[in-house]
């Protein structure tokens, strides 16, 4: 049976204020698709809302995994039942060594049904998987030993959550921004090690603004999003087309949702001016 | 434990405390002195601003009294598994004590031929007064408060570490004092580092009830001499119904060098000053504080880093989480004087609170009289990070396992400065006692 993580008329909302007005889209594992869209069209929250943030309310819609409602599952069940997301910005946890913080996660993702307080997978056992994959990564051995994300550098944190997307192998991985931050040679490895770890191998959404991510993990399906909807979805070449030449026809040949989109820009630099 | 006798904290049992006592005049003469004091003294005032946080009209001294006991009456086998710093340890000597009174010392053959005395202040100030005399109460102030006069006036047993000069004490030494429910302890523990001399010292107090009733009266003092060097560790788990007040100060000269790491975990109310003297140039302080605190428990730390010379370190991290409806308190003043040119002085506290009905005070102070210093001071407090949760709990972890992992995370900081295995894993122990599992 081929997993399949379905998207349908998705409505979410961050307090009052709806950010994702209809969403439809169907992974199926083995696929890679690109998702991209100009700054405050949704891609994040699209991403977040799958992960189940506390802060972002589904209004209307669903998410299924394999038919099962992803929405009545709390984030660390979503985790368990194979959705990772690597985050934009991931957050730091001082005093907790990423080995540690790593063992523990691949334990519970392995182990759906551990309970608290439950073995952890050995520890000789785990340090060699994770020592193979560091290197696979071209990963120095110190970083198992420093503290989750804290002091990281935009690249070593984007470099972090692949390794983690390696560890936990989900079914389906948003993978959002892997590429920020990073000069070319650090996008280069990161997109081989994608490619490496999940290209055909899980359902992919990478979120990107750029094409080269895409290099090594060429998308069956590039979608693009625009005030909160998917307007148009095509091949690899789509994105070609947005990586070279912007999303000016984009915005021309939708009005409606970039006239939406432009409200949420606004309404952000707002706030971040309040 | 059989308790027959107490002495009273009033002028019938100080009398008998001193007939019961065979020990030096000049002892004797302290005593009667810091008794008189206390007698004058009131009880501190709920305005004054080392107690405007702290209030005390639960405590009545009454209820308790120095315990008059031989040590056969004091049961070891008990006690022994209460002990969690010495776990692996090659240990160079030990002290026990039960209610304050000294049930077992002992002291390795080859560190006694080097000339390291430790064992029973009373005992020592009798046999060694040349040792303890010139030290005793020189970093103590009986006339601080009530509290520290009655100690002054009524310490029993006690503690003295004298280590000579050039001796590494390579081994930890180990004090472990015990309060059994309802009991009394006012020891006094006092070590002198000669020139140059080394040595670790692992001090913990416990209850033979966790939840145990109890009063610890007690001060310590550290006096370091020139380049010497000590490690000390004071873990403190008294029952979660014992009044803790304390006097504790350190007073280290040139070119010294202090690792004070305190860890407060029991006790129903603490009110202790912590504090170190800084009095010869280049002397280097680092103090690593711990309090994880739950019920009602109520725990007052005042600290002092007195710079009094020039070219000084001084570095202070104190952790702190609150549960429940505990709340911690934490002073802290970097003095530093007009001749102690050259000064660095760090001073940090951080508080993790657990729960809505917790609180926790957080006082950092400068002090400067000297013009050419670096000093810097911090205070955080904040809640468990809800990102934090969130950013786990897409790994996987539940809302507990991943509350659990932050609260611990936070408190590595401490144990990454902490230089003795056992130290670090009886704390991590301690710590993975405490935390609960949140909602």
């Amino acid at each position: 049976m081929t997993h399949v993580l379905k998207i349908e008329d998705l409505h979410v909302s961050v307090g009052d204020k709806p950010i994702l007005r209809g969403v439809n889209l169907t992974l199926n594992h083995g696929e890679t698709h690109a998702l991209m869209g100009p700054n405050g069209s949704g891609k994040s929250t699209l991403g977040l809302a799958i992960m189940g943030h506390p802060g972002y309310e589904v209004t209307s819609g669903s998410i299924t995994l394999d038919g099962k409602d992803v929405l009545e599952m709390a984030p660390d069940e979503r985790a368990r039942a194979g959705i990772f997301m690597a985050f934009q910005r991931p957050m730091a946890i001082p005093g907790v060594k990423m080995a540690d913080f790593l063992r523990h996660a691949t334990t519970n993702v392995r182990r759906p049904d551990r309970k608290e307080g439950e073995e952890l997978i050995p520890m000789r056992e785990f340090r060699k998987e994770l020592r193979e994959k560091m290197e696979h990564l071209r990963m120095d051995s110190e970083f198992a030993r420093r503290y989750v994300n804290d002091g990281f550098s935009g690249g070593e944190m984007k470099r972090a959550e692949i390794l983690q997307l390696a560890m936990l192998q989900p079914k389906f991985a948003v993978l959002d921004e892997t590429d920020s931050g990073l000069d070319a040679d650090a996008v280069r490895l990161a997109s081989e090690s994608i490619a490496d770890i999940g290209h055909q191998k899980m359902g992919l959404l990478i979120i990107t603004h750029h094409d080269k991510l895409l290099e090594h993990n060429p998308p069956d399906f590039t979608h693009v999003m625009l005030g909160g909807r998917l307007v148009e979805t095509g091949g690899k070449e789509l994105a070609e087309e947005l990586h070279q030449h912007g999303y000016d026809r984009i915005r021309k040949a939708y009005p409606d949702a970039e006239a939406l989109n432009q409200k949420l820009l606004a309404e952000e630099a707002e706030e971040a001016l309040a | 434990m059989s308790q027959t006798t107490t002495h009273a904290f009033d002028a019938a049992g100080f009398d008998a405390l001193l007939a019961s006592q065979s020990e030096p005049d000049w002892l004797t003469t302290l005593r009667r002195e810091a008794f008189e004091h206390a007698e004058a003294m009131s009880w501190p005032e709920r305005r004054h601003e080392e107690w405007i946080r702290t209030d005390i009209r639960t405590f009545q001294l009454g209820k308790f009294g120095l315990p008059v006991l031989e040590p056969a009456d004091c049961d070891l086998t008990e006690t022994e598994p209460l002990h969690q710093l010495v776990e692996g340890v090659a240990l160079g000597g030990r002290i026990e004590t039960v209610d304050g009174c000294i049930t077992k010392e002992s002291l390795d053959e080859d560190l006694a031929a080097k000339g390291v005395v430790f064992g029973s202040l009373s005992k020592l100030a009798q046999s060694h007064p040349e040792l303890v005399r010139p030290y005793l109460f020189t970093a103590f102030d009986p006339d601080h408060d009530k509290f520290a006069a009655l100690h002054a006036a009524f310490m029993s047993g006690g503690q003295f570490l004298y280590v000579p000069r050039g001796v590494v004490v390579d081994r930890p030494l180990h004090i472990g004092s015990i309060l059994t429910d309802g009991g009394t302890d006012t020891t006094h523990t006092l070590v002198v580092l000669e020139d140059g001399a080394e040595a670790t010292l692992l001090h913990e107090s416990n209850s033979t009830d966790a939840g145990g009733a109890g009063l610890h009266l007690g001060s310590i003092e550290l006096v370091q001499k020139p380049g010497s060097n000590l490690r000390y560790v004071n873990l403190q788990e008294w029952g979660h119904k014992t009044y803790h007040f304390a006097q504790q100060k350190a007073v280290i000269d040139r070119d010294c060098s202090l690792q004070w790491t305190i860890a407060a975990m029991g006790s129903s109310l603490s009110k202790v000053n912590q504090s170190v003297d800084l009095v010869g140039p280049g002397a280097h302080s680092q103090v690593n504080g711990v309090m994880f605190t739950e019920g009602r428990q109520h725990l007052a730390y005042h600290t002092l880093q007195h710079h009094k010379a020039e070219s000084c370190r001084s570095d202070f991290l104190y952790k702190a989480a609150q549960q429940d409806k505990s709340r911690t308190v934490w002073r802290g003043m970097i003095k530093v004087d007009p001749a102690a040119q050259k000064t660095d002085g760090y001073q940090r506290n951080d508080n993790l609170v657990l729960s809505h009905h917790a609180r926790a005070d957080s006082i950092p102070g400068l002090e400067i009289e000297a013009d050419d210093v670096r000093c810097t001071h911090g205070s955080t407090t904040s809640k468990v990070d809800e990102d934090q949760i969130f950013y786990a709990r897409c790994r996987g972890f539940t809302r507990k396992e991943a509350t659990r992992m932050i609260v611990t995370g936070f408190f590595q900081q401490i144990f990454d400065r902490i230089t003795i295995d056992s130290v670090r894993e009886a704390l991590g122990a301690a710590i993975a006692r405490q935390v609960r599992e949140y909602e």
